[in-house]
């Protein structure tokens, strides 16, 4: 507790309020640690915008949905009718409806980018790990937020959608079914369900996912962010304390994202003003007709930002299940022959192998698929203990990693592309090579991650002046 | 590592191209010119009140919002109502649902948003498919309404403007298929003119290119506007962009 402090005699009105403040509320103290003196690396580059892009978003989301909740009706009756008056009937309705709809994309687009940041740079590795749990946290809640409110418009693909992501918790062993109906709350996707969804979409969901934004932010600003070269600027500071690779927040980093944000905005409002449906991507062509439990699509497709797991659901066939537990197999003996494990380990790890294995076989490759899907989001909480590089930053790891990187990036697109199509053989094929290098990316990281030659990392950053 | 990834874009492109090109009838262009001649927008919505709005509803449309293609609620009134509607109402039929599935086999879509729904992911837009489904009804006297027609084949919907286009049939060949020498397909030669319209060809099709328009602009009536307020939006930002450039460069240039 700080002691009380007097303004001094000669402070102005101004001052004097902000003290009176201060000895009730921390607000120079806040203001100094996230803004004024938060310290921030000189050297950010492009990708580090994308941070406070998210934060943008969010906001548009936020503000735009508080009044879009003002004229819709979370009714299987009235929803879809209620859109369609925000578009014609309710002043200024159809921007605020483009901007929530295109914002949801946007939100992926730019929480993707930051996340690849993340990767390129090692911005998960000690001591910045609670950092990205936090974060991977976020896109988890991002992803419930977008899944269900989707629901919303109750169009045909809303509907769709909504059935069958929800009944693949069916194929969960045991509580499935029971699972699924409590989710749905009905035995179809019904008016029930679009209440539910309506009320995490609104309350819920965003209450978890702003106490994350701030446990995100509060987490960074206590390890200090990381840079492109993934120096620690802390460890060099000058006789004040200040480090000397840093640069306050405020003014710098405020005037350069201020400049992100424009030129942002830009692309967004292009979007918003000419093209709201993105190409049926954004929003999709079927969702313009009103759900009808009777009458299914010939194609269920998820918005694009599901479907590289959608992807990866799909792949999950017989076949997958039958790869998988050759690929465990195999793991199972090289661990055994050369892990290094005791007489007791060994036995441990091929009993542990020969369960997998039977419980492979044992559920519905449906079961696996939801597995593989969700496995894909959660694997991303363990990246800071699977990366074993020596280095953080991808500037000073062996050339070659930047091409795994690439491949990675490139089956993440080309998973994302096949899970918008109809199945097809050749698709499906691709995809599980898709789900297999996906998981190898991460899986095998422990190993890859430390081969290789290093280069040596710089003492200070790297930083041209403009 | 640009070349890489710019190679592996590429090839996903190629993925992207090759399976585009499905089958069906290819769509003619709407001519999308007809969106800001309000005389078209007009006669669309004549056309539409008159040969659409008995058995299509457009629940989410009101009489009134035509006042966006230059008429006044008397003229709206006078030539687009009956007599017991009010113009703040939306178009809404009284066709009974019960009777239209024992008439038509279906019901009768509602006609709102059908111009953004009939789109299609790189195959053309809504207003292309309408355009094109509107000149390619032929006589079927295999088929219940004694109509089918090419872009939509096996639809219920008789061919509710025959009597301004008259009555065609469509010449079919049977083709070998290229694929499968054991299959045949029936390719597309030409219509037949059994009997004449009101309209000649080129009349019915700017007729059919109204009617497109109005439903176009009946899917989302701001979207005029929407790209009026675009464009200063976008001229705003521009100069915003060219201020906040500057701003940073000036904060920056010190920075050692």
């Amino acid at each position: 507790m700080a002691a009380y402090k007097e303004a001094p005699a000669d402070a102005t009105a101004a001052q004097k309020l902000l003290n009176w403040v201060d000895n009730r509320f921390p607000l120079t103290k806040l203001y100094n640690e996230h803004m004024g003196e938060y310290y921030a690396p000189k050297n950010f580059n492009f990708w580090y915008v994308f941070g406070s892009l998210a934060m943008l978003v969010l906001v548009i989301q936020i503000v735009t949905g508080i009044f879009l909740v003002m004229h819709y009706k979370p009714d299987a009756g009235l929803a879809f009718a209620s859109v369609e008056y925000i578009m014609r009937d309710v002043p200024g309705g159809w921007i605020i409806r483009y901007m929530h709809s295109t914002g949801a994309s946007a939100f992926f687009i730019v929480v993707y980018l930051h996340m690849f940041r993340g990767l390129l740079y090692g911005s998960y590795r000690k001591p910045r790990e609670l950092v990205w749990i936090f974060g991977c946290g976020i896109f988890l809640c991002l992803m419930a937020e977008a899944f269900m409110g989707y629901l919303l418009p109750w169009g045909q693909m809303s509907y769709w959608g909504a059935q069958v992501i929800v009944n693949l918790f069916s194929a969960v062993p045991f509580i499935g079914p029971d699972l699924s109906l409590l989710i749905r709350g009905d035995y179809v996707v019904g008016d029930a369900t679009l209440n539910r969804f309506f009320s995490f979409h609104v309350i819920a969901v965003p209450l978890v996912l702003l106490g994350l934004v701030a446990a995100h932010i509060i987490a960074l600003h206590e390890v200090g962010s990381n840079n492109p070269d993934g120096v620690e600027i802390k460890e060099k500071k000058d006789a004040k304390g200040i480090p000397l690779d840093g640069i306050p927040f405020h003014p710098y980093y405020t005037v350069h994202d201020i400049y992100a944000v424009s030129v942002f905005l830009m692309i967004f409002t292009a979007v918003l003003f000419f093209a709201p449906e993105g190409g049926g991507y954004f929003l999709e062509y079927n969702n313009f007709i009103e759900a009808n439990p009777l009458k299914t699509p010939p194609h269920i497709a998820p918005v694009w930002y599901f479907t590289p797991f959608y992807s990866m659901l799909r792949a999950t066939t017989d076949l997958m299940v039958n790869v998988l537990c050759v690929i465990l197999a195999i793991a199972g003996v090289l661990g055994i022959v050369k892990g290094g494990f005791s007489g007791l380990g060994k036995i441990v790890l091929a009993i542990a192998v020969i369960v997998a294995v039977a419980l492979l076989k044992y559920f519905d490759a449906k079961f696996w698929g939801v597995v593989v899907m969700g496995g894909a989001v959660i694997i991303l909480f363990f990246l800071p203990w699977l990366d074993r590089s020596l280095v953080k930053s991808i500037r000073y790891r062996p050339s070659w990693h930047k091409y795994v990187y690439g491949v990675f990036v490139f089956f993440f697109l080309v998973l994302g592309y096949l899970g918008a199509q109809p199945p097809s053989d050749v698709g499906n094929y691709v995809s599980q090579i898709g789900t297999l290098v996906y998981f190898g990316f991460f899986l095998l990281m422990p190993w890859w991650s430390r081969m290789g030659t290093f280069r040596a990392v710089p003492e200070r950053v790297n930083y041209a002046a403009h | 590592m640009k070349k890489l990834l710019l190679s592996l874009l590429l090839s996903i492109g190629c993925i992207a191209g090759a399976s585009a090109n499905e089958g069906g009838y290819p769509l003619d262009k709407f001519p999308t010119e007809k969106m800001n001649d309000m005389a078209s927008l007009q006669h669309g919505a004549k056309l539409f009140v008159n040969y659409c709005l008995n058995c299509h509803s457009a629940n989410y449309m009101r009489y009134n919002r035509m006042k966006d293609l230059g008429l006044t609620d008397d003229e709206i009134k006078k030539n687009m109502l009956f007599a017991t509607e009010k113009v703040g109402e939306t178009m809404k039929i009284s066709l009974d649902p019960k009777q239209a599935k024992e008439w038509f086999g279906t019901q009768p879509p509602d006609l709102s948003v059908v111009a953004r729904s009939r789109a299609a992911s790189g195959g053309g837009t809504g207003a292309d498919y309408l355009y094109t489904l509107w000149r390619t009804f032929y006589r079927d006297e295999t088929k219940p309404s004694g109509w089918n027609n090419l872009v939509f084949p096996d639809i219920a919907m008789p061919h509710a403007m025959w009597e301004l286009q008259g009555q065609r049939t469509a010449k079919f060949v049977d083709e070998k298929d290229h694929h499968d020498p054991k299959k045949t397909v029936r390719r597309f030669e030409g219509f037949e003119q059994v009997t004449p319209g009101k309209l000649d060809e080129h009349g019915y099709d700017e007729a059919v290119g109204d009617l497109v328009a109005f439903l176009q602009y009946m899917a989302e009536p701001a979207q005029g506007k929407r790209v009026q307020i675009g464009v200063w939006v976008l001229l705003f930002l521009g100069l915003l962009t060219v201020f906040t450039w500057r701003l940073n460069a000036a904060y920056w240039k010190d920075v050692k």
